[in-house]
């Protein structure tokens, strides 16, 4: 038999005011199972509590319950008080009688029949609670980054600086993502390799940062503070422990290929860096276009490597390691306009080109080193047009969502095209200017002044004629139509999610918005972390942001990681769910439903009836449940419960009220 | 007892049920989430909003938890009316659960209907921690509502 006490609260008048507390105390002392009742004015306080915890000595009481505010105001604070004592934390019930009923019903007798109900049903609830137990989950202090731009960079750089051990998985062969694409960066202008370079080099030179470029994670298992990753490195085909990153190989590889990095601007080698900066600083073959590969001849690379790095017999590697915490900064891709835009020539003109192909064109170390050119002649253009939002804010041929960093960085391509070219002329199409950050707007006006032609509405079509490509578009201000005959064209694309981004996503339980960007917890409370404890998100994985936005989300994410390996460990929610092995009857429904890949289903050999038999029962992780209970109302069988809401607590709450 | 016993058990008497005393007021539970309608209805309490104290709140972790039985053991056990309340879909704590709980109580709720319970006396509702109003109307329609059917007698066992 239970030995419960229950503590009534008047919370000075707020509750005594509407319920009449002599009453209640009346009532309650007659309840199965209730030991002892007492009323104190303040039970949170200081005395209070004493009270309490004296009471549980002098009376051998085994569980309570405290009638007074909401749970979600002070349960926490009396577990805590109970772990003073010999009654477990988890043997507390808390009924509510001031929001739920002291504060909202000015009728003194109603509100008091319901106090009584909602102390009975607490002390029918306690009357079935069991003691839970938390149990510490220890914590491998190494975090894992998924993705080397700039967000992925400063989020290791963070985590590393703190002390602790991390890996900074890059699918490309150099971290640096697309920051190190660009040209300069807005609002300040500061040139992007400058503060981005020192930066990839701080990682790269890092005691505490392994990076593993052109490498992707295969496998997690495993819940937070101890995840199990298995990560592919692919081929490079250069042994890395003893290149020196020379550069011969390069110079005199004869294969030459198109740079992805220069947008298809230029030549690379067959064996190559992708850029001058790259981290690390060491080349990779690339098998589809060596012809080692594809014809068994040439070598060069071999016979001239000085310090016999070339190994074309290198193959992937998969390598398995153990993580406390993991952050995505995936990133993003810039949406593949040629399939959506059959009005602006679906990439048959070159001259009609993206904004990052624009960034390499202005870029000083790009392909042109900085001079402005058209890419079909060679020619300096005099008339650009810029249209902003194509495919973001665009439902029905892209995405509904703004891109969020475009208006800033057409308003910068502006700038810079007509600092460049004296005597151009540069003309924007715009739907809005989003000029929102520190300094933007006045960035935006310098841009008008500079000479920038805004004209607010969407071009229709482009067509070429001669040379020129001839821009038609509708002035909404003006509600006219506007022609413009341009030398190039710049769409500023709208941000989509990385391809991987699924991938990634799956593989660690994170799920993805309609629009397939990784999710936050918590849109505004819980912005870096994710439904998956332990795995947080850095940067444009997340959705669309500009540079200052990634850094300090990434730094965000950074602070979560590091202020959990300062723990000991983890302490684990017991109110979890729990199988049943015998009523489980294996149909796997549970699975399902969970949305923390909490369940698995696995096979065990039993003796059941004298009889050995084999069949799959369900199995919970408890480092992964996080006690929602979808499961248990999903199970057929009723094999699935869940601790500190127990079927039996809850029924007995029904039973209470129905008295 | 199970629902088949429960389909099979005497109903109460036409004669019976209209014996309801002049002071009967309607027994409501709700079951609600934690994260949304019951911080929802704790906003209306810090609100000092108003309305009837017909209304019980069971809290449990999420609307997901709530099992069609337990709704239907209430039933049986004399609640007049029945509320399962929780996030808004897309907004769920555990990220899915309302969405399992939409599916499964719009179903019982079709079901219960045809075993000859009113719908009104079995509600679903969707009320954020932000909407004290909404929790207030909620509770306000629903006594009205089910005051107006009076008492269930549907599935109820005897002497409840
Ligand atoms: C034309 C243009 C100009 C811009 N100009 C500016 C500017 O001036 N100022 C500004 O603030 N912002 C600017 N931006 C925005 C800026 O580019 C982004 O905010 C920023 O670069 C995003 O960084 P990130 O780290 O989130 O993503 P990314 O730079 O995309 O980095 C993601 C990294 O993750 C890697 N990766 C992806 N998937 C995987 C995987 N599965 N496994 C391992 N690695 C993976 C990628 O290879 C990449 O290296 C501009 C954007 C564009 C398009």
């Amino acid at each position: 038999m239970s030995r419960i006490g229950v503590f009534l609260c008047h919370c000075g008048t707020n509750i005594a005011a509407t319920v009449d507390m002599t009453r209640l105390a009346e009532a309650t002392k007659e309840l199965p199972g209730v030991v002892y009742v007492e009323e104190n004015k303040y039970m949170c306080s200081e005395p209070g509590q004493q009270a309490v915890k004296q009471s549980i000595i002098d009376r051998g009481i085994d569980r309570i319950v405290i009638a007074s505010c909401s749970p979600r105001m002070h349960e926490l604070t009396f577990r805590k008080m109970l772990t003073d004592t010999s009654v477990n934390p988890y043997m507390l019930e808390i009924a509510n009688i001031r929001e739920q009923c002291s504060w909202v019903h000015k009728d003194k007798e109603a509100g008091t029949k319901k106090a009584i109900d909602l102390v009975r049903m607490a002390v029918a609830k306690v009357d079935r609670n069991a003691p839970l137990f938390t149990s510490e989950i220890p914590i491998t202090k190494r975090a894992l980054v998924i993705g080397g731009g700039i967000a992925g960079i400063q989020a290791a750089l963070d985590i590393a600086d703190a002390g602790f051990p991390v890996t900074l998985v890059e699918k490309e062969p150099s971290i640096g993502g697309k920051m190190v694409m660009l040209d300069k960066t807005f609002p300040t202008m500061d040139c992007s390799a400058c503060i981005c370079a020192p930066k990839m080099n701080d990682v790269g030179a890092h005691p505490n940062i392994e990076i593993m470029s052109l490498s992707e994670v295969e496998e997690v298992t495993g819940y937070v503070g101890n995840f199990t990753v298995t990560i592919r490195q692919k081929a490079k085909y250069i042994d890395y422990d003893l290149c020196t990153g020379c550069g011969l190989c390069e110079q005199k590889c004869p294969s030459k290929v198109t740079s992805e990095y220069e947008r298809g601007l230029a030549k690379r080698k067959a064996v190559y860096k992708p850029f001058a900066q790259a981290v690390p600083s060491k080349p990779i073959i690339d098998a589809k276009n060596c012809r080692k590969f594809t014809e068994d001849r040439c070598g060069v690379c071999e016979k001239l490597c000085t310090v016999n790095a070339i190994r074309f017999d290198d193959e992937d590697k998969l390598v398995t390691l153990e993580y406390g915490a993991v952050i995505i900064a995936t990133g993003y891709e810039l949406i593949d306009w040629t399939s959506l835009y059959g009005e602006y020539g679906a990439g048959a003109y070159p001259d009609v080109i993206d904004g990052l192909t624009f960034e390499r064109i202005i870029n000083a170390s790009g392909p042109t080193e900085g001079h402005i050119v058209r890419p079909s002649d060679g020619k300096e253009p005099k008339t650009v047009v810029m249209i902003k939002c194509v495919g973001s804010r665009d439902p029905h041929k892209g995405k509904a969502y703004c891109s969020r960093a475009c208006c800033m960085y057409g308003a910068k391509h502006a700038h810079q095209f007509l600092d460049k070219i004296a005597d151009g002329e540069c003309y924007v199409f715009y739907m809005d200017v989003r000029a929102m950050g520190k300094g933007y707007d006045e960035f935006y006006m310098n841009t008008l002044q500079d000479g920038a032609t805004y004209i607010r509405g969407r071009v229709a079509k482009i067509y070429p004629e001669g040379d020129k490509y001839i821009c038609i578009g509708e002035d909404t201000i003006s509600s006219k139509i506007v022609t413009v005959s341009a030398d190039l064209v710049v769409l500023d694309t709208a941000m989509e999610p990385q391809e991987s981004a699924d991938a990634i996503g799956r593989l660690f339980g994170v799920s993805r918005d309609l629009d397939g960007w990784l999710t936050e917890a918590h849109p505004k409370l819980r912005p870096v972390e994710t439904n998956t404890a332990g795995v947080y998100l850095a940067g444009t994985a997340q959705g669309p942001k500009d540079i200052p936005d990634c850094v300090a989300q990434a730094s965000a994410a950074a602070a979560k990681v590091i202020g959990m390996f300062c723990l000991k460990a983890l302490e684990s929610n017991p109110m979890i769910s729990v199988v049943d092995e015998i009523n489980c009857r294996g149909c796997g429904d549970c699975v399902d439903v969970c949305p923390y890949k909490a369940i698995a289903m696995e096979t065990v050999e039993r003796r059941e009836n004298s009889v050995w038999v084999t069949r799959d029962i369900a199995v919970i992780n408890s480092g992964l449940c996080q006690g929602c209970g979808a499961c248990t109302a999903s199970c057929k069988s009723s094999a699935l419960d869940l601790l500190g809401f127990t079927n039996e607590q809850i029924l007995q709450e029904v039973d209470a009220l129905c008295l | 007892m199970s629902l088949e016993q429960a389909v099979e058990a005497p109903q109460k008497t036409a004669a019976e049920a209209a014996e309801v005393a002049e002071d009967w007021r309607p027994k409501i539970l709700a079951f609600t989430c934690n994260w949304c309608t019951y911080a929802g209805a704790d906003l209306a309490g810090l609100n000092r909003m108003n309305y009837p104290a017909d209304v019980r709140l069971l809290r449990l972790p999420c609307s997901g938890r709530v099992n069609p039985q337990f709704v239907l053991h209430a039933f049986q056990k004399g609640c007049d009316g029945v509320l399962v309340c929780g996030c808004h879909p897309g907004d769920c704590h555990y990220s899915t659960g309302n969405y399992f709980t939409r599916r499964r109580m719009l179903l019982y709720r079709r079901y219960l209907e045809y075993l000859g319970i009113e719908p009104e006396r079995f509600q679903i509702r969707w009320i954020s921690g932000s909407e004290a109003g909404k929790f207030r109307d909620t509770v306000v329609d629903a006594c009205e509502a089910v005051a107006k059917l009076g008492p269930n007698t549907k599935y109820r066992e005897e002497g409840r």
